[in-house]
């Protein structure tokens, strides 16, 4: 965290200064570690054994918050009889087929409800899996019918028994073995964040994005929200699962998603198969007896639907719904180049986006936008993604031409952050709205400004076009206030237009709880609704603390309804009291009749803590007063997931999908459900026990510089920045350089099958070999900030990695793989194509390594 | 003891008032308190774009993370990097509790703690400034706020500031030859700002302030620590009898300074200078009085 979020740290070191106790776990020694209270290493990779641990840790030792775990989670919800756990099928959930490497995920459902039907087959194993990108982001349906559920947390079936016994081999000793984090290091933590727990107490689970970056990334998070959930630090003050983005507004880029799954506040997109109307899109995201406030999809829906197309969008026309573009399956990243590489698509958009760096194989990347009609690069400096088709490594390797590269690349000049106005989401869900500080100079433009106008003149080519499939274009509402010579759309209108209106009066909504589906309201983004309420742009709020209480809610604004903490019911008893004076945060009011507190409370106002729904009730209707997790289908906080996930209901350790070591927890080395694309572009790497996995011996993880930003775009091409890391580096332990007679700040290689990246090393004792029982294992860190272009340059480390995803949310597996260190620079043009051929010849390398067949999975044995 | 017993001028004093200004605001300076340092060159950064420093050389040092080497003439906030091994007897060694441990995670099997410290340097302006005495234009001279600053339209490039300073501080820069050091940001503080990097430092590790209100705050800080116990922590050069009389600019240092690339025992080289001319003139004297001696008996 101070390496990537230095100006965040400083409530870190705040709150070190105020007594807390900061345990940093991370395979690299970085400046974060330097400052934390305990420092814990471990092989990358390995998080699930390690917080599984803690999970089994919590529960052998009676930890767990009980009050909260039994009244606000599903510990006591029983599963299906058809329900097997890893345990018992060495290393598979139930309903795995191996053919498809996929899961039915039927049998994961809660006793007492039914299986739910999916329309949808299972996908193959080339990437175009239909099922993923259905799950959504919303709180997954369950089937019809009430769980059954066991308050005493004995029945052998309830989920709490179920998770005691799925990590009861995850242990201190398996901890040691497979982490290498040493045993009384871990219990340290163990201990750290069992007694920072429970009715006086909260503990913060911070991550970072590298988290996600591995094919069971899903997982690492669902294993730190069990944790969360198991000691009561979820809804209450001092909690939480925070994700620490890799950008300003990453938060607000899925809220408003660039995610070709997504529509706006977490809606799926459609799919071509099964939403044929709206309708049938509603019903499959709203279960029969949905609970909650997902009940509401209709409304939310039309809204957006109303906020798009206007007053073309009518009853009789499903409101447009049929002007919304399908998903047809993976159109991620990933599988999108892949697609370019194909020659299935023509043309690109990349807004502050440099993928020739940033994104895993690079190579994929380049040779995919050099086989496109058009590329369009909006950015601050002409980067990478913009030069690739003269100065990418392939030209010296001879596979792009210049002369010959049938891509036309259009560059347009950005406007920084502080040359336009709109609003961060960071976080905490929190809005800020951010100041034009001065005027972009030149062709500079922002985002915005683009958007509307390359809109705007594509609906006046389009004007006289009597072609249905121009429509969704000629409909829509595009007549955002402009100003300035430049005529740039007024960013507060846009934000005025996500909040939403009452159509009838035209007055702005204050809550998504008044959106309607018959047509009479617009909102954007139903989440965002009421930072605009009142006609005032609440997000600009800037109310200093010392002139409000702790919780500063008059400081920009959060969403949903400006609430804090999400889910703060749950910082209140059952009966509505707080759990502790000192954790008070939420109550009910008796004497009033209603909720109250420092936060906008998460729940219905009124609803009394001793409510129960009426039989064959749904929405939030269904929601006790005593259930906090009001988006979820059961109103509970999931410590197993019935539904939602493709890769199984718990998280189970997998080793990534190139490691140094067999899985030795299962016969199943990698996720078995992980998203895979094997071709000879993409080759993939022997693992574990496999043949030829020695010739890639040492771990590597890829890593980031307080210095330099993502893909260096805004770090590479400034003189002051570019002086304070001008060189790649490969940072290595003393013992690894010894191995491989390397001494500080020699030239050194890394080799993949995918690439060979070079640059000297840095030998240093913060990073340290691991023990593994008998075995030492070497991991090695590389910035990937480098790349062909800017002030400073290098080889880019992404492009050693290779295209391995979760299959959840087709994330690639970046943060983790295997290589070999070799002394000396690299070959270069013709002669590095032929070193890395015969780096894949000795490895045994072709495109179906890393398949799962029976000899190497185990799969079918 | 004083380092100067035997010398008024030398005494603790403010310095502004000494050098003349009347109504001189209260001296203030930076406490760099170690233990919140980052490391994220934020300091720097922002004081090369205030004050328009060139860049450096742009070369990997292999210095730990610290790629800008010392201060110098385009350095005058430098953050160094110090990656520490401390071997223990054994895994029952006390491991220091504020700082991450690394024992027993060694792949040979050996106990070794580790800690990385960061600190950023700065000039010290200290009390009495060698720089300043040395400097034979006025280039160098002492503000109202009690720093050091060199006024480049004065600066003939004569270098003697450059030996003079005993932290290696003040240098000249290639190609133009004048001296180049921290100003402590004297526009800033005309303009009732706060220097750059104090204001650009997100863990607050680099503060400004009035002297005295830094001094409490250090001592306090201090004994927090010690309390904590991380018994190395000690102060630099906030001691007013000091060999420069106290700095502006102090630290709180997590090792000894010399870990830190500064000297321990900094004594302003100026310091012998009145002695010196004390010994000159009665040398001088001598002399004089043996001439007119030895004109006296030749005229005899």
């Amino acid at each position: 965290m101070a390496e990537c979020h230095p100006v965040g740290f400083q409530w870190v070191m705040e709150a070190k200064a105020r007594g807390a106790r900061v345990i940093h776990v991370d395979p690299r020694f970085t400046r974060t570690s330097a400052l934390a209270d305990t420092y814990v290493p471990l092989r990358a990779g390995t998080d699930i054994v390690f917080l599984g641990a803690i999970v089994s840790y919590i529960l052998e030792n009676g930890l767990d918050f009980r009050d909260y775990v039994v009244a606000y989670t599903n510990a006591s919800h029983l599963v299906s009889e058809d329900f097997v756990d890893t345990e018992d099928l060495d290393g598979l959930f139930s309903g795995f087929d191996p053919e498809s490497c996929t899961y039915d995920p039927s049998s994961w459902r809660y006793a007492g409800t039914a299986a739910r039907s999916r329309s949808s087959g299972p996908g193959g194993t080339d990437g175009a899996d239909g099922a993923p990108h259905e799950e959504g982001s919303h709180g997954p349906p369950l089937g019809d019918g009430d769980p059954e559920r066991d308050p005493t947390l004995r029945h052998p079936r309830c989920v709490y028994q179920v998770l005691k016994r799925h990590f009861a081999r995850y242990t201190p000793e398996l901890v040691e073995a497979v982490c290498g984090t040493p045993k009384d290091v871990f219990l340290e933590v163990c201990r750290a964040w069992t007694s920072s727990s429970g009715r006086d107490r909260t503990t913060a689970l911070v991550y970072s994005v590298g988290w996600t970056q591995h094919s069971v990334g899903v997982q690492y998070i669902r294993a730190g929200s069990i944790i969360q959930l198991l000691l009561g630090n979820m809804g209450r003050p001092g909690g939480g699962v925070l994700a620490l983005r890799g950008h300003a507004s990453i938060q607000g880029s899925t809220d408003i998603p660039t995610l070709f799954d997504l529509l706006p506040g977490y809606l799926p997109m459609p799919d071509a198969k099964d939403h044929l109307d709206l309708t049938a899109y509603v019903d499959s995201i709203v279960g029969p007896r949905q609970k909650g406030f997902w009940a509401g999809a209709d409304t939310y829906m039309v809204s957006l639907l109303k906020a798009y197309w206007g007053d073309a969008a009518q009853p009789e026309n499903d409101f447009c719904f049929d002007h919304l573009p399908r998903v047809t399956g993976d159109h991620g990243t990933y599988q999108q180049v892949l697609d370019m590489i194909d020659g299935k698509i023509s043309g690109y958009f990349l807004l502050g986006q440099n993928p020739a760096v940033g994104s895993a194989h690079g190579k994929a990347q380049r040779l995919g936008m050099a086989n496109l009609d058009w590329v369009v690069v909006r950015d601050l400096f002409e980067i990478e993604s913009a030069t690739f088709w003269r100065d990418g490594p392939e030209i010296q390797t001879g596979e792009i031409s210049a002369s010959t590269c049938r891509t036309e690349v259009f560059f347009l000049p950005a406007a920084s952050h502080v040359e336009k106005e709109g609003t961060f989401t960071q976080t905490q869900r929190l809005l800020q709205w951010r100041e034009k500080a001065v005027e972009p100079e030149g062709d500079c433009r922002s985002e915005l400004w683009f958007s509307f106008h390359l809109g705007r003149r594509v609906r006046e080519k389009l004007a006289r076009s009597t072609d249905d499939r121009d429509r969704p274009i000629l409909d829509l509402t595009w007549d955002y206030p402009t100003e300035g010579v430049t005529a740039e759309p007024r960013a507060d209108a846009v934000l005025a237009e996500i909040n939403g209106f009452d159509l009838s009066t035209g007055a702005p909504l204050s809550s998504f709880l008044d959106m309607r589906a018959d047509g009479t309201t617009s909102g954007g983004c139903w989440i965002y609704t009421g930072v605009y309420a009142g006609g005032v742009n609440q997000a600009a709020r800037r109310r200093p603390g010392s002139e409000q209480d702790w919780v500063a809610a008059e400081w920009g604004w959060a969403w949903p309804l400006n609430r804090r903490i999400l889910y703060n019911r749950a910082s209140a008893d059952p009966e509505g009291r707080p759990w502790s004076d000192r954790k008070a945060y939420v109550w009910w009011d008796q004497a009033a009749g209603e909720w109250t507190g420092h936060d906008v409370v998460d729940f219905e106002r009124t609803k009394a803590p001793g409510y129960r729904p009426p039989p064959g009730s749904r929405g939030p209707l269904a929601i006790a007063g005593d259930d906090p997790f009001v988006m979820q289908a059961d109103g509970k906080g999931w410590l197993f997931a019935p539904s939602g996930l493709v890769d199984g209901p718990l998280p189970a350790h997998y080793e990534p999908a190139e490691s140094l070591v067999a899985n030795p927890l299962y016969g199943q080395d990698a996720n078995p459900a992980r998203q895979r694309f094997p071709r000879s572009d993409n080759p993939h790497q022997p693992s574990g026990a496999q043949s030829g996995s020695g010739v890639f011996p040492y771990v590597f993880t890829t890593s980031r510089l307080t210095e330099h930003h993502t893909a260096g775009g805004m770090s590479r091409y400034v003189g002051r920045l570019a002086d304070l890391q001008p060189e790649l580096f490969i940072e290595i332990s003393p013992g690894l350089a010894s191995e491989r007679g390397l001494s500080h700040l020699d030239w050194a290689h890394l080799v993949t099958a995918r690439s060979a990246v070079e640059a000297r090393v840095l030998v240093t004792d913060r990073l340290r070999p691991l023990r593994l029982g008998e075995r030492v294992v070497h991991q090695l860190c590389i910035p990937y900030h480098w790349g062909t272009g800017g002030i400073t340059t290098g080889d880019a480390a992404n492009d050693l990695v290779g295209i391995t995803l979760d299959p959840n949310v087709h994330i690639q597996e970046s943060k983790v793989g295997t290589c070999d260190l070799r002394a000396g620079r690299r070959p270069s043009g013709q002669a590095l194509l032929t070193y890395l051929e015969d780096y894949r010849r000795r490895a045994g390398i072709d495109p179906a390594t890393g398949l799962p067949t029976a000899a190497n999975e185990g799969i079918g044995t | 003891m004083k380092a100067f017993p035997d010398s008024s001028v030398f005494d603790p004093l403010d310095p502004a008032t000494e050098s003349g200004h009347l109504d001189a605001p209260p001296r203030v300076g930076f406490f760099t308190d170690t233990s919140l340092c980052i490391g994220c060159k934020a300091c720097e950064v922002a004081c090369n774009e205030w004050n328009e420093v060139p860049g450096g050389d742009r070369r990997l040092l292999g210095s730990s993370y610290d790629n800008t080497g010392a201060l110098g003439a385009n350095a005058w906030r430098h953050v160094v990097f110090i990656e520490q091994r401390v071997t223990t007897e054994g895994p029952s060694e006390p491991v220091e509790p504020a700082f991450p441990s690394l024992s027993g995670t060694d792949g040979g099997g050996g106990g070794i703690d580790f800690r990385w410290l960061m600190s950023s340097d700065v000039c010290k302006h200290c009390t009495h400034a060698a720089c300043l005495d040395v400097c034979p234009t006025g280039s160098l001279f002492r503000t109202k706020f009690g720093t050091v600053v060199v006024q480049d339209d004065i600066c003939n490039g004569c270098g003697y500031c450059i030996p003079a300073c005993p932290y290696g501080v003040i240098d000249q820069r290639e190609g133009d030859g004048r001296a180049w050091k921290c100003t402590l940001c004297y526009d800033r503080l005309e303009a009732d700002l706060e220097p750059a990097c104090a204001k650009a430092c997100p863990t607050d590790s680099i503060q400004f302030g009035e002297l005295d209100d830094l001094r409490a705050r250090a001592a306090a800080r201090v004994e927090h620590l010690h309390d904590a116990g991380i018994g190395q922590a000690l102060l630099y050069g906030e001691d007013p009898e000091d060999g420069v009389g106290g700095s502006a600019a102090f630290f709180l240092l997590l090792d000894r300074p010399e870990v830190y690339g500064l000297p321990p025992d900094p004594v302003v080289t100026t310091r012998d200078l009145p002695a010196m001319w004390r010994r000159a003139g009665a040398a001088a004297a001598t002399m004089a009085v043996g001439t007119v001696i030895a004109f006296l008996g030749h005229r005899r």
